[in-house]
């Protein structure tokens, strides 16, 4: 499954760019796991995700909790709480 | 409805005027204004530059609209929210709520920035004397979105 993920504010400059695209293992199938396996990889996401508290994340542009499961082609974005208004 | 997400400044009295569009079922226009401060957290701010996830940003403010129209009896909504770089005393948000009566245009406005503040995919970056820093989310904004799910808050 090829997907793509968005980093944004604060986790876009802790991750040093703005998008990646991963070719996800079989067993990554929802948002939950792609956070575990992202932080598993190492640099630069376990320090992002580490220091960054509370980071959301939203699954095809609707917020989206750990059990939200992806699929081919999904866009995935993580980032800290909103500040708009 | 309608949301824009934009760069440019924009003239409420003119955007008010264009909601109304001389339908004399209006009866109540409530409106709410959001100015970049010069201080924040104790801190002089310089500039204030605010980021959006183009395409979500719009589809939040349209879901949050959507859900005011739902809970009370309103003619229409319009938000525009600005992105970039803004400086102290700049405009950055404009709601506008039309309905035949003023309960359900005050609530509906206040009910649309406290969703806005926590669940639109904006974020704002300040220059301090001490240099650039991100804005924290706040508790309070999380706790004036809660009353509206916990009944507190009702027309």
């Amino acid at each position: 499954m090829k997907i793509t993920v968005l980093y944004f504010a604060r986790l876009r400059e802790a991750i040093g760019r703005d998008r990646d695209e991963f070719a996800l293992p079989g067993e990554v199938k929802t948002l939950g796991a792609l956070r575990g396996w992202l932080i598993a990889r190492g640099a630069p996401w376990s320090e992002a995700f580490g220091e960054i508290k509370r980071i959301r994340a939203a699954v095809d542009q609707a917020m989206a909790g750990d059990d939200t499961p992806l699929t081919d082609g999904s866009e995935v974005a993580f980032f800290p709480p909103v500040t708009g208004g | 409805m309608t949301v824009r997400v934009q760069g440019d400044d924009f003239d409420a009295g003119a955007e008010i005027a264009r909601l109304r569009g001389g339908d004399p079922k209006v009866g109540a226009v409530a409106s709410f204004i959001g100015v970049a401060r010069d201080v924040n957290d104790g801190d002089r701010v310089a500039t204030l530059t605010l980021e959006h996830y183009p395409g979500m940003t719009e589809r939040a403010l349209e879901g949050i609209c959507a859900q005011a129209r739902k809970r009370w009896n309103i003619i229409d909504i319009l938000v525009v929210h600005r992105i970039g770089e803004l400086r102290p005393t700049d405009q950055i948000v404009l709601v506008v709520v039309t309905s035949a009566h003023r309960g359900e245009a005050f609530a509906a406005c206040e009910f649309v920035m406290d969703y806005l503040k926590t669940e639109a995919p904006f974020w704002k970056k300040e220059t301090t004397p001490g240099g650039a820093r991100w804005v924290e989310a706040r508790r309070g904004d999380d706790e004036a979105r809660a009353r509206w799910e916990h009944g507190e808050k009702r027309t």
